[in-house]
């Protein structure tokens, strides 16, 4: 007779026992949930969304054909009340996020480099803390700082620098009757808001390079503007990509902002609120929604192209 | 001889600690030098202000004959073989060879043809289109070697290369070492605290506690006449007997295991100690003794025999008076700066 050095086996002792004798069971079981809800509600809703795009309105009666049709599409790259729409935001979103990645670098590069235990938790702290108030009061504070008789304003005229404003106030387009009035003013904004969003990937890309690579690569006679182009760039595009997809897209699909700041111009997000609340045209609203993702996408496979992804 | 490096008060002070405190070198062209001493001795600290990753607090660093004290690395005729490697996970094997030579603008073709060469010198090749991540331990030791030698330095730095590599690969990799070394006739810096490892490889040996050097010799010199009692224990293991000796006259004497010739039974006389044997630790090719004796504890390192004597048993050490070596007073620690 064989003696087993095993306990009584009770229910939940044999439970134990079967999902670590098959751990894809576990797996299973702790998928399907999030599985559920990816697929079904997150998925789902946005294909049904996406899936709208494709009928079209009736303009006599306001009813909606569920008939396929590339109708709506064409409407919204025909008008050019549509297309400058489209290109306005795109242009916005592009500056914004070029803005973020300037102003992102060095604080994140400073934060990785340069700080440790309590500095760095300082550091992480001041990137945070925007996001804990909330977004809506940022933007009014932004409208409110940037306003004619603002803070902003105001400093400019303590420094005597007036002229500076209202020479860029007085740019066609970018310009308008004060900042917060005026396309310049909502790129601030903009700029300001989504911050975060590319300080943070940046700074996880940055975090992972050893020190010892940049010494090294000193070390092998190259001057810091090599270093840079060599081995610091080429390892921080994966965090650069991720940051810059975080503030294209959130530029893209914000429609808050430009209401509250800046020119009367529609950009997408307003368009697509727009067109399925007040004006009732879901399709067109769809169509709208499916611009940032074909965007998203196209810049997703340059950056691939790029090599952007070469070092992850 | 040539000097290749010469340190001259060289003071280095990291917020309260003196990491490197007053130290004075020469290193001579062509030779293999080692840095010797536990972590925290500021060995690894002089290499870096030797490559100029660190700043000097004072002091001067001569290379070459040229004040070098406030030169980046990048131009320094130095190299250097870092302790993690900092191998460039982005670049392919060939490139990261190529890297120094990319920097200074040497065309692709040229540039790979030589990375080519000293893979082959490294022993690598067919590795050259790999990541190094897909490499093991002992291939990116070479790889790192291989980089750091193309722009054929008059200086090597190495920081504990061989640090992170099982034993036996070690021990190959120390011989290839000295025989790169060798046919090369690079300066070598080598940074190590395995004392086995400065003493096979190295011309000279600096061995460093507490930010200063406490003995620079050969490694002869260090393990046959230890000045201080942190050498004679660091390098090698050490009996440190304190006292008056016959014709020897008072104070603290380093005495090596190997040197302590042991008989069983009780033979009182000059040189000579009675004890009991208190622990046996057979070691294959020997046998290490641990004797109590009156005042301490001595231990004896001899060739195994086939009869090991049982512990408790009464026995004698002897040793010649020449294997005695008189000790001065080391560097007392000074974790504390006096700015």
């Amino acid at each position: 007779m064989t003696q087993t050095l095993r306990p009584p086996r009770g229910l939940w002792r044999r439970v134990s026992d079967l999902f670590y004798l098959h751990p894809g069971l576990l797996l299973f079981l702790l998928l399907v949930p999030p599985m559920l809800w990816m697929g079904i509600i997150y998925l789902g809703s946005l294909f049904n969304l996406l899936l709208y795009s494709f009928y079209s309105i009736n303009g006599f009666t306001g009813q909606l054909e569920y008939r396929f049709t590339l109708d709506t599409f064409k409407t919204l790259l025909t008008t050019p009340a549509n297309t400058d729409i489209v290109i306005r935001t795109v242009l916005m979103a592009l500056a914004v996020t070029l803005a973020c990645g300037l102003i992102a670098f060095p604080i994140a590069f400073y934060m990785a480099f340069y700080t440790r235990g309590n500095t760095r938790t300082l550091w992480y702290m001041l990137v945070l803390l925007p996001l804990w108030s909330s977004y809506l009061v940022r933007v009014y504070a932004g409208r409110l700082i940037l306003a004619q008789e603002g803070v902003v304003s105001w400093f400019f005229a303590q420094l005597h620098l007036s002229w500076l404003l209202d020479a860029i106030l007085k740019t066609p387009v970018l310009g308008g009757p004060s900042l917060a009035s005026s396309y310049f003013g909502m790129f601030v904004v903009f700029t300001y808001i989504w911050l975060p969003y590319m300080i943070l990937p940046l700074l996880a890309s940055l975090e992972r390079v050893p020190k010892s690579l940049i010494q090294a690569s000193a070390d092998l006679g190259a001057r810091p503007g090599q270093t840079f182009r060599r081995v610091i760039w080429p390892l921080a595009v994966p965090g650069v990509a991720a940051g810059s997809i975080f503030t294209f897209s959130l530029t893209l699909g914000d429609y808050i902002i430009p209401q509250v700041v800046g020119q009367p111009g529609f950009f997408i997000g307003q368009m697509v609120y727009i067109q399925q609340g007040t004006a009732g045209n879901i399709p067109l609203a769809a169509a709208f929604s499916v611009v940032p993702i074909v965007v998203i996408t196209l810049y997703l496979l340059l950056v691939r192209r790029l090599g952007a992804f070469d070092a992850l | 001889m040539q000097t290749a490096v010469q340190l001259i008060n060289l003071t280095c002070i990291f917020g309260n600690v003196r990491a490197v405190d007053r130290v004075n070198l020469e290193v001579y062209s062509g030779e293999f030098f080692s840095m010797l001493g536990p972590s925290g001795s500021g060995k690894t600290t002089c290499l870096r202000l030797i490559g100029g990753f660190e700043a000097p607090s004072s002091g001067q660093i001569v290379l070459f004959g040229q004040d070098a004290s406030r030169l980046p690395p990048y131009a320094r005729d130095v190299n250097t073989v870092f302790q993690d490697y900092a191998l460039f996970p982005h670049m392919s094997v060939l490139d990261n060879v190529a890297y120094a030579l990319m920097v200074r603008g040497v065309p692709r073709a040229e540039r790979h043809r030589r990375a080519g060469e000293m893979l082959e010198l490294v022993k690598l090749s067919g590795m050259e289109h790999r990541r190094p991540s897909q490499l093991s331990g002992g291939q990116r030791q070479r790889v790192a070697l291989a980089r750091a030698l193309i722009n054929q330095p008059r200086l090597l730095l190495l920081d504990e290369p061989l640090g992170a590599l099982d034993l036996k690969l070690r021990e190959e990799m120390q011989i290839e070492l000295k025989a790169l070394q060798r046919s090369l006739g690079i300066t070598f810096i080598y940074v190590t605290h395995d004392q086995g490892e400065a003493l096979s490889m190295s011309d000279r040996v600096a061995v460093f506690n507490h930010g200063q050097i406490e003995q620079l010799d050969t490694p002869k010199g260090l393990y046959e006449h230890p000045q201080t009692e942190f050498v004679a224990r660091f390098v090698g293991s050490a009996n440190i007997l304190e006292g008056r000796l016959i014709g020897l006259g008072e104070g603290r004497f380093a005495l090596r295991p190997e040197r302590v010739r042991l008989v069983a039974g009780s033979e009182p006389g000059a040189h000579r100690l009675v004890g009991r044997l208190l622990d046996v630790h057979y070691l294959g090719s020997q046998t290490r003794y641990e004797v109590q004796v009156e005042g301490g504890r001595i231990t004896a390192l001899a060739p195994s025999q086939e009869e090991i004597l049982p512990a408790g048993s009464v026995v004698t050490l002897s040793w010649d008076a020449t294997s005695l070596r008189p000790l001065a007073d080391g560097i007392p620690a000074r974790p504390e700066a006096s700015v």
